[in-house]
Order: structure tokens, then C-alpha cells, then sequence
């Protein structure tokens, strides 16, 4: 009986997915319960109600507005925007860095392409936290203070306290050009059709020179000014202007250095997949360089790209938590020291994972729908 | 008669030398290659004096008193000097760092040692499994009257290199299983193994070591208690099993099914045929990745630094602390950062090397 189900391979299949399924769930049951027994023994209080609480902790910098004594959630709230806004921002960046510098490491001038190789070599081979305290430290330790200011340019000062530029306020109706822009934008997605069939239409022209037409008008009836108003030394620190903070820019170059080696690479492996054929064809057809890669190779190079670009962002979006090691504040840098605070580790924790679960799900939703389009346009 | 006449040899033709293959054509060709060779030269050659003029002109010596550094304009390299051992050891009692230094010694060969595919057989795994219990109770100390360090006074180059080893080591079979898993046949099992894969690769590796660090000890039943280097070494393990798993199931993709097949045919039984045929093309396949997310790993070991352990970095900023001397914070991570590069870049060429190798025995 039982060497017949020993050797009965579905039995088997059976006994082994039971036996799997009892050890991984039945660890993870014992992890909780012993959880929640710890708890109830020491009398922790679990649960969000902690998030309507006043904070009472101050946060360096933040783009929504906060103080103090808001809540628990509107911090978190603000960490979080703080993370979406650096990682957008180091995409971008690094997005652009790694695209000139797949093609420099892709350039037959050895200068330029050693140069792009050394490049690479340090910063792919170094820990990112070390990238970052180093950058910190550079931008802190080695800078003046803030009365022997730096000033490359006229209004601009770097000092140990940041890196202080000319802000600039829109004045007068200035919603007016910008309804402009977007009508303008719909029409042009409304006209696609009639590009699509008569692409020799100087459509394109046309349409610039009318919508910049339209804009200097709004701009001109709306009376829209603008004033800059340039940072001011006032006892030991620059009042007015827009400021960088030292943790701001050590975080935005550090991380955008990085990645960029890494996309950078991505970008050339994608263009490296195009056939060399395809240059050779857009040469006899006559299109300069600069126009056969952008009409030609990148459009191809795409499908192979975006994948593993995928993964890179959202590598990006993940080690922003390294904000924590330059003292950014952002989300993860806000619940650890609301865990500090309140105590309440577990229910920090599983905020700061559940954000990034869902940043991740979200984020490789989009980027397969983009996919599926590139594939879609190249089956045409 | 017919006679043969030989006809004298001829050279074969050289093949036609390309006027744009030559450097002074590459360097300064056209209009746009001369500027890019003017800028790229001078900006060079600015960055590489300013940084000569720091780093060697400037600087201050080891073996010159700390108070020359915060006079001198260049490098403290008599700070590394001074505080080498607290940056490389941590707070190991000073009189006992012959034991850091020894397990540091003996990973690092083991590495080398591995490296040669002739390696590649049982003997090795049970002299690495061996030799890191024996480098753990050195380490530990506690018998033959050596003095016990607890695991609170480690620190520096052997707390990065065993983290590291025990993420890879012990990571890389787990993640062989997750993998297996997720490309079997048993549906439970594919399930957790696809959740567990997603779920943590879809984290931070901060959470996961936060975790590790806070949440874990509230988990474990009252008395029982996991140190806290073990703690970090098991979230990076995890980690790493993750990552490496998805690689491995690339190679697992890439495997022709007719390899399965005739396996099948030839009666292996499914731990044969995954020992014997599968996994060895599989991970011959996706060397270049796995060497990749190797030193994703080894760079990730640094982050301990977060959650308050002393691996390298920590201790580097811990010897900083010192008031008897200036913070040459730039030199420290300077230092740092070459460690950390020479174990990454030469992985990175080893792994370059090994794919070639096997390319060419895939030829003959």
C-alpha cells in the first residue's frame, strides 16, 4: 500500500505540496503568532490609529507644505512625494546621462570612449553608499561657509549650506498661456490622422509657428511678468531664491551618477541589437548620423531596451531609501524616525513596504503597456 | 608526359588598410573628433594635475603628525596610516587583530582558489564549509585560550567579507531552489516560490534589513534570541537568493526543452536529470548576470551600515570620529571605495574570462 503510493508520481506530487505548503505557511503562522503574543505580553498597542496623531518632528525640506504638529500620515504623505520627486527626477537625469553615454562608449575616438569607460568601471564597481556619503561630504565638508559663498555666476551661491540660484515668479494671468499650450496640444493629437495621411503637409511648421503666435498673445494680454528675485546673505545664511540643500544634492548627483552607468550600458546593448545593416541602409539612403539614429536605430533598439530599463527605474525608485544614509528626508527617512518615536516598528514597516510594493506593481504595469505598444507599432 | 610545374608562391594579400582605422584619423578625422580630442585632452589633463596636486604634491604622509593635515591643502593620507587597522578591524580588541586579519586572508584566498574552474568539485565545498566554521570560531574565540569577542566588536573588511560570503554562498542554492521551484511542475509550490521571488524583489533592500533588525526579534519566541550580525546576514541572504533566482531561471528558459527530453528517455530520474543535464548548461549560460548580481551583492553589504552594524563603511566613518585628528572624510571613502573596487572589478573581468572560456569549448 504504501510503496504503491511512494511510487505513484501523483501521490507524490501531492505529499510534497502539502508537506512544502505546512513548512512555509505553518513558519510564517508561528513568526506571527509569536508576534502577537510578544506584543500583548509587553502591552504594545497595535494598529494605525497612531497615524492621526501630531508628529511633533520637524522635516528639512518638503514639497507640500507641513509643520510640526500635522499628523503622522500628512509626514508620510510628504515623504513620499519627496521620493517620487527625486526619483523622477533621477530617471530623467540619468535617462539623458546614460544615453550620451552609450554613445560615447560607443564612439571610435579613443579619448572619448576611454574617458566613458573609466567612468563606468568606478562607479559600477563601488557601493552607492559610499558614492553618496562621498558626494555628502564634498558638498559639505569642502565648501565654504556661507559668507565666503562661492559665486560662479551672477546670483548663484554654493556654500556649505547648499546651493543657493535666482528663483523666478510668474506673475499677472499666467493660466492663460498655459491654456493655450494644451489646446494646442490637443489639436495636435487631434490632427494625427491628417499627418498620418498627408505626411508631406509642412503640418509641423504651421502648427509651431501658430501656436508660439498664440502663446506671445495670451502672454502679452495676460500682462505676465517675470520677476527674479536672486538669494540674499542675511546673517549666516541666503534668505530668498530657490536653495538646494547639501542632502538634496548629494542625493541627486550621487544617485544620478550611478544610475546612469547602469542605463547607460542598457542603452548601448540596445542599440548594439540593431543589425548593422539597417546604419548601412539609412547611410545609402542618404540620412545624416544624428537623424539615423532617431528615425532608424532608436526606434528598433526600444524593444530591446525597455525591459531591463524597466527594472533599472525601478532600481532607481528603491535606493532612493539610501536618502537615509545623507539625512533626505524621504519616506523611508520619515517612518524610521516616526519607528524611533512611536515604537510602532511593524506598522511603519509594512507602510514603507506596502508604498514600494505598489510603486513596483505599478510601475512595471505601465511600462508593459508601453512595451506592448512599441512591439504593436513594429508588427505594422 | 605531363609535367607539374609548381608555381611560386605567393603572399596572400594583406587586407586593404582602411585610412579611418588609424589613430591620428580617429583622433582628429574631422572637425567634430579634433574638438572632442581638444576637450577631452584638456579637461583631462586639468582634472588629472588638480587631482596629482591633491592627492601626491599636497599631501600629507603617513608617519607626519595629524596636526600637518589640517594645515595642508591635499590629501591626509597619514590619517589611513594611523587609523588602518581600526578602518579594516573595527573595535576588535587591538591585541587580537591577528584573527580578523587571518580570516580575511583565508576568505580571500578561498575566492582566488575557487576561481579555476578545476576547482569546481565537492572537495572545495567542503573545505569552504570547513574553513568558515573555523574562520566563525576564531573569530568568536572562546577556546584554547583565546579571548571571546563577542560579535558586537566586529567589525570592518572580515564583517563585509562574511556577509557577502554567506549572501552568495548560502544564497545561491536557495535561490537554485526558488528557481526550480518556480519553473516546476507542482502548482503549491510554484506559487509560493513566484510570491516570495516578486515580493521581496519588488522591496528595498533597507526594508528587508529594517525588518530584519526590529521586527524580527518581536517574532521569535521569549528567550530566544538571533544575534544581530546573523540577522542582517540572513535578510542579505534572502535578498540575494531572490535576485540570483531570477537569473537562474533565465538559464532555466533558455534550456532546450529536447534537453529535458531525452533525459527523460534515457530514465534519469528529476534529481539526475536537474544535477546531471539541466543545471550545468543552465548556469554556464548566464554567467555574465550572475556575476553581475554577485557584485550587486557585494556592494550591497555596505547598507549594513544603516541599521548600525560595523562592516567596512561603518567603521571607516567610526575611526572619523576621532577629535585628535581633522575628518578627512574623502580620503576614508576614497580608501574604501578602492577595496570595494578591486574585489568588484576584478569579479567583473573573471567573469568576462570564464564566459570566454567556455565559448571556446562550446566551439571546439
Amino acid at each position: 500500500m504504501f510503496k504503491r503510493l511512494w511510487y505513484n508520481s501523483r501521490a507524490r506530487s501531492v505529499m510534497m505540496q502539502v508537506l512544502i505548503a505546512c513548512l512555509f505557511f505553518g513558519t510564517l503562522a508561528w513568526l506571527v503568532w509569536n508576534a502577537h503574543y510578544n506584543l500583548t505580553q509587553r502591552g504594545i498597542a497595535t494598529g494605525f490609529g497612531y497615524l492621526s496623531d501630531a508628529a511633533r518632528f520637524p522635516i528639512s525640506e518638503s514639497l507640500l507644505a507641513y509643520r510640526p504638529t500635522d499628523s503622522y500620515a500628512r509626514a508620510f504623505a510628504v515623504g513620499l512625494m519627496n521620493t517620487l520627486y527625486i526619483s523622477v527626477l533621477v530617471i530623467v537625469a540619468s535617462t539623458v546621462l546614460g544615453f550620451l553615454l552609450a554613445l560615447a562608449r560607443r564612439s571610435r575616438h579613443p579619448l572619448v570612449n576611454g574617458i566613458a569607460t573609466f567612468y563606468l568601471e568606478i562607479t559600477r564597481n563601488t557601493p552607492l553608499v559610499v558614492q553618496l556619503l562621498f558626494w555628502y561630504s564634498l558638498v559639505t565638508i569642502n565648501l565654504p561657509s556661507p559668507r565666503q559663498a562661492l559665486n560662479p555666476l551672477p546670483g548663484v551661491f554654493l556654500s556649505i549650506r547648499g546651493l543657493f540660484f535666482p528663483s523666478v515668479q510668474i506673475e499677472g494671468d499666467w493660466p492663460a498661456v498655459v491654456w493655450v499650450m494644451l489646446a494646442a496640444l490637443l489639436v495636435w493629437v487631434g490632427l494625427r490622422p491628417l499627418r498620418r495621411r498627408r505626411p508631406t503637409l509642412p503640418l509641423g511648421r504651421v502648427f509651431f509657428v501658430g501656436t508660439l503666435l498664440a502663446c506671445v498673445l495670451a502672454w502679452q494680454w495676460g500682462d505676465v511678468m517675470l520677476t527674479s528675485h536672486s538669494p540674499q546673505l542675511r546673517g549666516l545664511n541666503f534668505v530668498g531664491g530657490t536653495a538646494l540643500t547639501p542632502e538634496f544634492t548629494a542625493l541627486l548627483l550621487g544617485l544620478t551618477l550611478y544610475s546612469a552607468a547602469f542605463s547607460g550600458e542598457i542603452i548601448r546593448g540596445g542599440i548594439e541589437a540593431v543589425a548593422q545593416g539597417q546604419w548601412e541602409a539609412a547611410q545609402s539612403l542618404g540620412l545624416r548620423p544624428w537623424t539615423t539614429l532617431r528615425c532608424v536605430v532608436v526606434p528598433q533598439s526600444l524593444r530591446v531596451i525597455v525591459p531591463p530599463m524597466t527594472s533599472q527605474y525601478l532600481s532607481i525608485v528603491k535606493n532612493t531609501t539610501l536618502a537615509l544614509a545623507v539625512g533626505y528626508p524621504d519616506l523611508s527617512f520619515v517612518i524610521t524616525t516616526t519607528i524611533n518615536q512611536t515604537g510602532q516598528a511593524i506598522e511603519g514597516l509594512a507602510i514603507l513596504m506596502g508604498v514600494y510594493l505598489c510603486i513596483s506593481l505599478s510601475v512595471s504595469l505601465f511600462m508593459n503597456l508601453y512595451n506592448r505598444r512599441i512591439l504593436r507599432t513594429e508588427r505594422r | 608526359m605531363t609535367t607539374i610545374s609548381i608555381s611560386p608562391d605567393v603572399p596572400a594579400r594583406s587586407a586593404p588598410i582602411d585610412r579611418r582605422d588609424s589613430a591620428m584619423h580617429r583622433l582628429f578625422g574631422t572637425v567634430v573628433s579634433s574638438v572632442a580630442t581638444v576637450v577631452a585632452l584638456g579637461l583631462g589633463l586639468y582634472a588629472l594635475s588638480r587631482f596629482a596636486d591633491w592627492s601626491l604634491i599636497n599631501a600629507v604622509w603617513p608617519g607626519e603628525p595629524g596636526a600637518m593635515c589640517r594645515r595642508a591643502t591635499g590629501a591626509c593620507w597619514a590619517f589611513l596610516g594611523e587609523k588602518l587597522n581600526q578602518i579594516l578591524f573595527g573595535i576588535y580588541p587591538p591585541a587580537q587583530q591577528w584573527r580578523p586579519a587571518l580570516v580575511c586572508a583565508f576568505i580571500l584566498f578561498m575566492v582566488v582558489l575557487s576561481l579555476s574552474p578545476r576547482q569546481w568539485r565537492l572537495r572545495t565545498v567542503v573545505l569552504w564549509l570547513v574553513g568558515m566554521a573555523g574562520s566563525l570560531a576564531l573569530m568568536q574565540g572562546g577556546w584554547f585560550g583565546l579571548e571571546r569577542v563577542p560579535t558586537a566588536s566586529w567589525g570592518g573588511l572580515p564583517v563585509t567579507l562574511l556577509l557577502a560570503v554567506c549572501a552568495l554562498g548560502i544564497g545561491m542554492p536557495l535561490g537554485v531552489l526558488l528557481a526550480l521551484a518556480r519553473r516546476g511542475s507542482l502548482p503549491v509550490a510554484r506559487f509560493i516560490a513566484t510570491c516570495v521571488i516578486e515580493l521581496i524583489r519588488g522591496l528595498p533592500l533597507i526594508s528587508l534589513l529594517f525588518m530584519a533588525s526590529i521586527v524580527l526579534p518581536i517574532m521569535l519566541p521569549a528567550g530566544m534570541t538571533i544575534d544581530s550580525l546573523l540577522r542582517a546576514g540572513i535578510a542579505l541572504t534572502i535578498f540575494s537568493a531572490a535576485y540570483l533566482a531570477e537569473v537562474i531561471r533565465g538559464g532555466l528558459q533558455s534550456l532546450p526543452a529536447g534537453q529535458l527530453e531525452a533525459s527523460r528517455a534515457l530514465g534519469l530520474s528529476w534529481w539526475q536529470m536537474t544535477r546531471l543535464v539541466v543545471l550545468p548548461q543552465a548556469m554556464r549560460k548566464v554567467i555574465a548576470p550572475l556575476t553581475n548580481t554577485a557584485i550587486v551583492m557585494i556592494k550591497n553589504t555596505s547598507l549594513v551600515l544603516i541599521v548600525g552594524l560595523f562592516d567596512l563603511l561603518s567603521s571607516g566613518r567610526a575611526a572619523l570620529t576621532d577629535p585628535a585628528w581633522p575628518t578627512p572624510y574623502v580620503e576614508t571613502y576614497f580608501f574604501i571605495a578602492g577595496i570595494y573596487f578591486c574585489i568588484c572589478f576584478g569579479l567583473s573581468r573573471y567573469s568576462m574570462w570564464l564566459e570566454r572560456r567556455f565559448k571556446k569549448g562550446e566551439l571546439r
